[in-house]
């Protein structure tokens, strides 16, 4: 459903060019939950930001495409890109406390969306959102219509991004760590959440974050990203039994165990600069297993199985 | 609303606090000036036995500190003095200025807020552009020109160059005499409009433009700056790039959503950039011959004529605070998270 091919997002800084995605391909079906994990500051955002083309000054996408449904959204008009995003397209952040206009009710920001993308009235639109705000377990819809932002909590502020995001029944919901802001009681909910809505609206999601637990219990694939390029691509039990990436291994060897003592495993040093990134394999310089061939060579693409793909020069028989 | 009520108290009781200091400064200010009040009571050439007589008639014989009980019980009384200079009350005098200030002032006000926020939002959407730098420029210039010299270059350029703009004054000679205004606000824009008088309408406006941009320079260049930066600062933040992600039209996203958050700054600004303006409308209402409460006090300065110049001060301190007490009631209505 949504195709991205040889994406390459530049940021155009004082000290250079930072190559932030570095010609990435990704695919998302039909009603499947994609998760995209990786480091901080891989281009995990970017990523998502360029789907919608919101890529905020100096950063520009410079080469590729996305196809969405078909169509190239980088060769979109800017009006008609407008109408995809927030209908087509949506997205929920990170932080939903910074996420709401602090000056308007939920009310107001949920049915502005709903009649920017829907010609209804404005009662109509009301009752969308109280509608909406059911959907989405919020108390009382009528009265938390009425109130402001800093007057609810994070998950139900949370919940009224997910209401405003699935208003309009998007295609695709693109969620930026949806649960990272909080805390561990909520995060399931808001997960179960956006699960069950997924199912009833015939939704796709791509999840971005970095907790391997998230990934586990909601997608049914993921890629692994390292320093603006995908290393490893498989299906969710693929990538937990059988992970070939050496960064993949060493991802999942970082998440700690009850049953495990004694240190825990990291992988050594840090990630590169991507202003100036490693020539051949970016992740050569950290990986335990490197050859020659990785400081020369971009790796391509090996299959491993069914839907399982990985970078990686060890598999290039 | 009851809470409002009860902060507009508070507000109103710390005037009063204010009112008694600031008197207590331009009083004294005012006896330290060496000028003798009862010979400019008396006008020119007075004789010695004159004065003696005007002074014990303005109680200038009493010691300073009764001289400022004195005064202090007229003005409980709403009595705020006889000016030295024109022999007549000056809350008299000062209530029939008041309208012809308030017009220009008022006018300022409204051209600061609308330029300054409009140049200040396109400077900040448009960041280090031409059309930036262009508005930056031009909120410098505003800021750093003084009144005057502003107010006599519009005059040469748009009175004795172009010749399309008057030199001065509220209203056409001519037009005053032929199709005289009735006064019901004072405001002579709007009682000319109200009673479709369109000639005094269109003259009074002519009349308003040149001083109404040279008092609103000022106070546009600061508006403009800090919404500026208030909208650049706002830009960034998450709900901003969230309603973008909505699908929201970007001129919704910039005039609703971001500027809502900016306007509180900015309007904090304009309420502190008021005593600027306050300061200004002396010289401009001078060099425009405006018939405001600037010349008259400007005229009594002069002659240290001491009652107008207290009771001006007192109005004008009057006048800042309850214009930051508007601006503060503003906010809350603007962010719903501030609390009186």
């Amino acid at each position: 459903m949504l195709e991205v091919k040889e994406l390459e997002t530049h940021f155009f800084v004082y000290e250079g060019i930072v190559k932030t995605l570095n010609k990435i391909d990704l695919t998302i079906y039909k009603e499947e939950t994609l998760g995209i994990v990786g480091e901080t500051g891989c281009g995990k955002s970017v990523t998502a930001l360029s789907i919608l083309r919101l890529i905020p000054s100096p950063g520009k996408i410079v080469g590729g495409k996305i196809l969405f449904e078909g169509q190239d959204l980088l060769k979109k008009e800017k009006e008609k890109m407008r109408k995809i995003r927030g209908n087509k397209i949506s997205m929920i952040f990170q932080n939903p406390t910074s996420s709401l206009n602090p000056v308007f009710t939920v009310g107001d920001q949920l049915t502005a969306v709903i009649r920017n993308h829907q010609k209804v009235s404005k009662e109509e639109a009301r009752k969308r959102a109280i509608e909406m705000f059911k959907q989405v377990g919020l108390p009382d819809p009528r009265r938390t219509l009425q109130k402001y932002p800093h007057e609810l909590s994070g998950g139900m502020q949370q919940r009224v991004m997910i209401a405003a995001a699935l208003s309009c029944e998007p295609s695709l919901l693109i969620a930026d760590e949806p649960t990272t802001a909080l805390d561990v009681t909520i995060q399931a909910q808001i997960l179960n959440l956006m699960e069950g809505l997924k199912e009833k609206l015939k939704t796709s999601i791509l999840l971005i974050t970095h907790n391997l637990g998230i990934v586990a219990k909601i997608c049914d694939r993921v890629a692994i990203m390292y320093a603006g390029e995908f290393v490893e691509e498989a299906p969710i039990e693929e990538i937990f039994g059988n992970p070939k990436h050496p960064y993949s291994k060493g991802l999942l060897e970082s998440i700690p165990k009850v049953t495990q003592k004694g240190k825990l495993e990291t992988i050594g040093g840090t990630v590169c600069d991507l202003l100036d990134p490693p020539s051949g394999c970016r992740f050569h310089a950290r990986c335990p297993s490197s050859m020659e061939i990785c400081q020369k060579e971009r790796p391509g693409q090996t299959k491993i199985g069914k839907n399982h793909f990985v970078f990686c020069h060890l598999y290039n028989s | 609303m009851n809470k409002f009520l009860r902060y507009i108290g508070r507000r109103l009781a710390l005037l009063i606090l204010v009112l008694i200091g600031l008197s207590i400064i331009t009083f004294t200010l005012a006896r330290i000036v060496p000028s003798d009040p009862a010979a400019v009571y008396l006008g020119p050439r007075p004789r010695p036995e004159q004065i003696a007589e005007v002074r014990i008639k303005l109680g200038l014989d009493k010691p300073v500190y009764v001289q400022y009980a004195y005064y202090l019980r007229d003005l409980l009384h709403g009595d705020l003095g006889t000016s030295i200079r024109t022999h007549q009350p000056v809350l008299k005098s000062i209530l029939r200025f008041l309208p012809a200030s308030f017009e220009l002032m008022l006018t300022a006000i409204i051209l600061a807020l609308i330029i300054g926020t409009l140049l200040g939002v396109t400077s900040a959407q448009k960041e280090n552009t031409l059309i930036d730098h262009a508005n930056r420029l031009f909120a410098v210039t505003g800021v750093s020109l003084p009144a005057f010299w502003l107010g006599l270059l519009f005059q040469l350029l748009f009175f004795r160059c172009l010749g399309i703009l008057p030199l001065g004054g509220r209203i056409d000679i001519y037009v005053s005499l032929f199709s005289p205004i009735k006064h019901i606000t004072g405001f002579y824009v709007i009682d000319s409009l109200i009673t479709g008088n369109w000639v005094a309408f269109k003259s009074s406006i002519l009349h308003l433009i040149l001083p109404g941009i040279t008092l609103a320079a000022y106070s546009t260049g600061i508006i403009m700056r800090m919404t500026r930066a208030t909208m650049l600062e706002v830009n960034r933040e998450d709900y901003i790039v969230a309603a973008r992600a909505a699908g929201i039209p970007e001129r919704t996203v910039v005039f609703k959503y971001a500027l809502k958050n900016a306007m509180a700054p900015t309007l904090t600004t304009a309420g502190l950039a008021f005593a600027s303006m306050l300061t200004a409308t002396f010289f401009i209402e001078t060099i425009f011959y405006w018939p405001g409460v600037g010349t008259y006090t400007v005229k009594s300065i002069l002659l240290n004529d001491y009652p107008v110049i207290m009771a001006v001060t007192l109005v004008g301190a009057l006048l800042y605070v309850l214009v930051n007490l508007v601006v503060d009631l503003v906010l809350v209505f603007l962010d719903p998270r501030i609390r009186l």
